[in-house]
């Protein structure tokens, strides 16, 4: 009964190149990558800070610090779900303070997650800065936040999902949008009045 | 995966998955205590009574660090400075104390069945720290979460609880815990101090020592209550230790790798000597700062479960 229309924004190939190109921008704009670490939020964000190491590491020479992060124990909606969220592991095994943090995440979205996870860095320590990394942005910000290194922006609509699937974690790779529009039972009598703009006649 | 009871009243009842999603979530817990700023603002708002109706050391302060490392607002009650004095019911005061708006109450008392009263006379999350000689199932789950830690699995493993275990809370807790997890369970102590029907946990049952310790992996020692002790359980002090302490000569019957325990506080030179509790093989110290991770994932699990839900 539903239709989902399923679309392939970025295949295998896609991300690899996205990935290098973030990790050159974030050496380009740190001049270098002494300065940097690299945190990635649970689970994907931490597959992909990983790949953007590796290949730091291949342009720098340099091994570049990689933590992990949950970031459910600061969510803002612990209280207003039903269930809690099964909390993994944070590790951070190396020093914040003074470093130049560079927060990785498959998929920005509304932004809280970022809030979230930026509360959690701060309680780790002062950083000298804190920029943000995303595979994919998909926009409709809820907080005021925006990413310094994006691998593709992606217009989409708040039903649609953005799936991430990475092969340390699935059996295949690429990003794909399912566009579930159609799951929604669409008011007929607008649809077949053609009118498209609100309040036209 | 969730709890199934918004409220934790024991151990017994409860399966190996919902044992082991707290057990894993006081893992994550476990880390956030090793920060260097120990706190995180997941309770932020949630207000947490910590009723005290028993003395404690250990269990009261572990909760309440808990509860502050994740940033809930607490108040403790202990009954010395309290109308309890006066002779307010039990019932009441906790009616009156939630009219002030709590969300979890932490209940310790004398009495088995306390925290399950309460269930029944407020809409708050309860959790058992401890009724009389019925269970204390956060400790059951620090000494899971402390073996678990260890020997990175429950199953399989033979831990012998030994000492006063019909009177302890903590024995039964530990009973009901391990044997969901699949460890196996012995129990000894002096014939006085275990209750007739013990077989109904199957477990094994020893009253001599070096039997009961043969090749086993835990060696977790009860305090024995010498407030209990005009009651004429066992003849001496010196006899106990005698025929139920842990000593340096009995360590050698143990598996290699073994692990001393105790829930505290230890009564040295009676139930444990010095040099077994000191030893590199005795977690004890290991057991009370896991408890700290597992009361917050108690708190955690729970908190979010509100009554309608259930």
């Amino acid at each position: 009964m539903t239709k989902e229309k399923i679309e392939t924004v970025l295949d295998e190939r896609g991300i690899a190149r996205a990935v290098t190109r973030i990790s050159h921008e974030i050496i380009e704009k740190n001049l270098g990558a002494e300065s940097i670490v690299l945190i990635g939020i649970y689970s994907r964000g931490a597959d992909i800070a990983r790949r953007i190491a590796s290949t730091i590491r291949e342009i720098e020479r340099i091994d570049v610090p990689v933590g992990l992060m949950d970031i459910n124990l600061y969510r803002d909606d612990v209280h207003s779900k039903l269930d809690q969220p099964v909390i993994q592991r944070t590790e951070i095994l190396f020093d914040v303070v003074d470093r130049n943090v560079i927060l990785v995440d498959d998929v920005l979205y509304t932004g809280r997650t970022i809030r979230a996870a930026l509360d959690q860095i701060i309680d780790f320590g002062r950083p000298r800065s804190i920029q943000l990394a995303v595979l994919i942005d998909r926009g409709h910000r809820e907080l005021p936040i925006r990413p310094d290194y994006v691998g593709k922006n992606i217009p989409t609509s708040k039903d649609d999902r953005v799936l991430v699937r990475l092969k340390e974690k699935d059996n295949d790779e690429g990003v794909i949008v399912v566009k579930s529009g159609m799951n929604r039972p669409v008011p007929k009598k607008i649809k077949l009045s053609g009118s498209r703009k609100k309040g036209g006649r | 995966m969730q709890l199934r009871s918004r409220h934790l009243l024991g151990l017994e009842g409860m399966t190996a998955e919902e044992i082991t999603l707290i057990l894993d979530t006081a893992e994550s817990f476990r880390e956030i205590i090793e920060r260097p700023i120990k706190k995180v603002p997941t309770l932020r708002g949630i207000t947490v009574l910590n009723l005290f109706y028993e003395p404690s050391t250990r269990t009261r302060i572990s909760f309440e660090l808990a509860e502050k490392r994740l940033s809930a607002d607490t108040i403790s009650f202990t009954t010395a400075a309290s109308s309890v004095k006066k002779g307010e019911t039990l019932k009441d005061t906790v009616r009156n104390i939630e009219a002030m708006k709590i969300d979890m109450v932490v209940v310790r008392h004398s009495s088995s069945g306390v925290p399950h009263f309460l269930t029944q006379c407020v809409a708050s999350n309860i959790i058992n720290a401890g009724d009389g000689a019925h269970e204390h199932p956060t400790q059951g789950l620090l000494d899971m979460f402390t073996i678990r830690r260890k020997y990175k699995k429950l199953d399989g493993l033979r831990v012998v609880l030994v000492g006063d275990i019909k009177h302890s809370r903590v024995v039964r807790s530990n009973i009901w815990g391990l044997k969901a997890m699949g460890a196996s369970v012995a129990l000894c102590g002096p014939s006085t101090l275990i209750p007739f029907d013990s077989e109904q946990f199957g477990v094994e049952l020893f009253t001599d020592m070096n039997k009961a310790i043969e090749g086993a992996d835990v060696v977790n020692i009860m305090r024995i209550q010498l407030e209990r002790q005009q009651a004429g359980m066992f003849p001496s002090q010196r006899e106990y230790t005698n025929l139920f302490g842990m000593t340096r000569e009995r360590l050698a019957l143990l598996n290699k790798n073994y692990t001393i325990m105790h829930p505290g506080p230890m009564n040295r030179g009676v139930e444990i000597t010095n040099e077994v509790a000191d030893s590199e093989s005795s977690v004890i110290l290991e057991q009370v700062t896991n408890g700290q991770a597992i009361r917050m994932a108690v708190l955690y699990l729970l908190s979010g479960k509100k009554e309608e839900e259930v």
